[in-house]
């Protein structure tokens, strides 16, 4: 199918700097801390996306030396303009969310922040970025949302799907508090920090598994905020799920229909049916598609039981192998709703992502907003 | 003339085999006849040893009487314990033929303490005879094993396989490793060798590891959705870790984990299993094939989509021949065979979910 010119593509992952590199954003304290004890030689490469793994990226869009993503060139080159795009959010996938020591995770998101800041959105006006917080400390978290979010041009907060604790938590709730304050959806993305194992029958042995997991996970992650209330509460928040897939979530709207009839005495802030509450606040972006290729007919029956056209988001997930050549958009998807999912629906979600929008068409403005 | 049509009704009401049915013990004493007297003495003394912080209850508080249907209360003893109530509130209301016994609590698959888990294993497999089986013909058993001692379990399956009145092995799915790693293979072994499916009962901690990869849920709801999590995990580690490629004609039956959410899954294993398949060459075939030809489900407590129809495609993909009715009785979201499918199934596939499946399965 072809793409549409003027999409928004949702999530991407712009390879990520050396430590080294990080050192310049880093107050003196850290960055004697992390010259002494080696830190800056450190990788904070994520187990979730080994390097070389074949889903990490498509052979085509790795740099020089086999780096997913290559540099910025290549990523304006085959994420950017191959797809037609003129805006793209960057979700940093960086160690620093899964580092145990709170101040160190703090400086250290900080850095990837201001780095995400000069060197992709600075070079290049069709980025915007989530931003990296340490979740584990929610108050240092906020400041740090706060800090940043002076910056338009970060339009999101970005969490991973596995931490320590269920997302919809009371003690997280700073954060969603400054998300709906600043206009800034929370993005949860696929991966995690291991404090748990994968699973509730312990750790499996391949990555492959561990990828697979992902999907209970946002299951599970999603069911924490509607069962703890986190959309009553916080009533114009929007949550992304990156990089989640998509067929589970209708078994999931149907299961957790019939258990709130059973059980809602226990949830009594929970005045309506979770797939509406679902529908209202949940968004997903598009890539990986794990419906089977060549069957479009299952992937059209998954979307239609969605209930709504509102729900996806057009994204590449660049570099991560999940199709081939420009095949982004998969069967099943009809011109109405691709439209939606590539343009419509990423306006509505994400506020700061407006601005940019209305100065595409209006070249004269452009420079002065995006610097 | 309504006696005639109601006589007519009755006659060709489908009879059906249930799944998932709960016997419990009258007393918290009830099993110690069955224990030598080294662990009678044990439990007196020291009580279980559990990988949660409440033991005897339920960290979760269930929504009703404990998880109980309100009526399911006998004059004495919890729901379940009555054998008369049960035959006459469920086995003859409900048409039961066959009904698999699935004992939960105390059965050894939580207990840190292998050797009191092996003991409390037998003790649970000679009172599920004893009590129930001898008394009641319409009654399975199941070799419970504690699945993280593989020799004793094998030593149990053993011991039983000649006796019909075992049709399944019950192990837990909340292993302290997924159950697809090695320690766990003389297990599947043992119950190829002795031809009867492993039936994995959603269950409470057993390994200690939380409900899901982030740690545990604050309610109820979440805590009964982990559940999904937990079988999509079993199975997933079961392929991947090339069991069924080790052991071709072993059968496993997911029990009370629904069912809505396996094509969607095997759908994503699929898909990644394509990409990776380099890192698990043992695994040869597209995952979704060995779902297809290794797993049950039994279907309480049922997906209701907001379109009925939605649940009969789901069917369709998954097999009608895969599906096997079950009632969870006498627990709260007990499904009633009468209203439990919100879609229409013709008559071969009603006869094949309600009964046959299950018949051809155990072997009854």
């Amino acid at each position: 199918m072809q793409v549409p010119n003027g999409a928004i593509d949702c999530d991407l992952h712009p390879a990520m700097p050396p430590a080294s590199a990080l050192l310049r954003y880093l107050p003196d304290y850290w960055r004697d801390q992390f010259a002494n004890r080696h830190i800056d030689r450190m990788g904070f490469q994520l187990t979730s996306y080994p390097p070389n793994a074949p889903l990490s990226a498509r052979p085509d869009w790795r740099g020089p030396t086999g780096t997913p993503g290559g540099d910025l060139d290549l990523l304006r080159c085959e994420a950017l303009d191959r797809f037609g795009t003129r805006l793209a959010i960057c979700n940093p996938l960086h160690g620093a969310i899964a580092l145990f020591n709170e101040d160190m995770a703090a400086a250290l998101c900080a850095a990837v922040n201001d780095w995400v800041a000069r060197e992709l959105l600075d070079r290049e006006p069709r980025l915007r970025a989530s931003i990296v917080v340490p979740t584990h400390d929610p108050h240092a978290a906020v400041a740090e949302i706060e800090r940043v979010a002076a910056d338009q041009r970060f339009v999101q907060i970005m969490l991973l799907a596995m931490g320590d604790l269920m997302l919809g938590r009371r003690l997280y709730w700073p954060i969603y508090a400054a998300a709906e304050r600043l206009q800034l959806p929370i993005g949860i993305h696929a991966g995690s920090t291991y404090q748990r194992a994968p699973t509730p029958a312990g750790w499996p042995s391949h990555k492959l598994e561990d990828y697979v997991a992902q999907s209970s996970a946002f299951e599970n992650q999603l069911v924490s905020f509607v069962t703890e209330g986190v959309f009553q509460k916080f009533p114009t928040l929007k949550l992304v799920l990156s990089e989640s897939g998509i067929t589970w979530l209708p078994p999931l709207m149907w299961r957790t229909g019939k258990l709130w009839r059973g059980v809602r005495p226990e949830v009594p802030w929970l005045d309506r049916a979770p797939a509406e509450i679902i529908r209202a606040h949940v968004r997903l972006t598009l890539q990986p598609i794990d419906a089977p290729f060549g069957q479009p007919e299952l992937l059209a029956r998954t979307l239609e039981q969605l209930g709504s056209d509102e729900m996806l988001l057009f994204s590449t997930d660049f570099p991560h192998w999940h199709f081939d050549g420009d095949d982004v958009l998969p069967g099943g998807l009809s011109d109405a709703l691709v439209r939606k999912l590539m343009i419509d629906n990423p306006l509505t979600t994400y506020p700061r992502l407006r601005e940019g929008a209305v100065l595409r068409d209006n070249p004269a403005q452009r420079e002065e907003t995006v610097r | 003339m309504n006696i005639t049509v109601r006589e007519r009704t009755a006659a060709q009401r489908l009879t059906i085999v249930d799944c998932d049915i709960h016997p419990a013990f009258r007393t918290p004493a009830e099993l110690h006849p069955f224990l030598p007297e080294r662990w009678r003495e044990h439990v007196k003394t020291f009580g279980e040893h559990v990988r949660h912080g409440l033991t005897g209850q339920l960290p979760y508080p269930r929504m009703m009487a404990a998880g109980m249907r309100v009526d399911s209360f006998p004059e004495q003893g919890p729901p379940g314990s009555d054998l008369d109530l049960m035959r006459r509130q469920h086995l003859d209301m409900n048409g039961v033929e066959v009904g698999m016994l699935m004992p939960l609590s105390r059965a050894g698959m939580e207990e840190r303490n292998l050797d009191f888990a092996g003991a409390l294993a037998r003790a649970v497999n000679d009172w599920q005879l004893e009590r129930w089986v001898g008394e009641e013909p319409r009654l399975r058993a199941g070799i419970v094993v504690p699945q993280e001692d593989a020799v004793f379990s094998v030593e149990e399956i053993e011991r039983r396989a000649d006796d019909a009145r075992f049709v399944q092995i019950l192990m837990s799915p909340r292993s302290s490793d997924p159950l697809g790693h090695r320690r766990y293979w003389p297990i599947y072994a043992a119950a190829e060798r002795a031809r009867r499916p492993i039936g994995l009962h959603v269950q409470g901690y057993s390994g200690g590891h939380a409900s899901t990869g982030s740690g545990w849920p604050t309610y109820y709801m979440q805590e009964h959705y982990a559940m999904v999590g937990n079988m999509q995990a079993v199975m997933t580690s079961l392929i991947f870790e090339g069991v069924f490629a080790r052991f071709p004609n072993l059968k496993i039956v997911l029990i009370e984990g629904g069912f809505a959410w396996v094509p969607a899954l095997s759908w994503r294993m699929d898909k990644h299993w394509e990409r990776m398949r380099k890192e698990t060459p043992h695994v040869t075939r597209p995952p979704s094939e060995y779902v297809r030809e290794h797993f049950y489900f039994t279907t309480q407590p049922i997906e209701e989509p907001e379109n009925p129809r939605d649940l009969a495609a789901i069917m369709e993909l998954i097999g009608y021949d895969r599906l096997m009715f079950s009632t969870d009785y006498p627990h709260w979201d007990f499904d009633d065979p009468h209203r439990a499918f919100k879609t229409q199934l013709t008559e071969e596939q009603r006869a094949q979910v309600f009964r046959d499946n299950a018949k051809a399965l155990y072997a009854l």
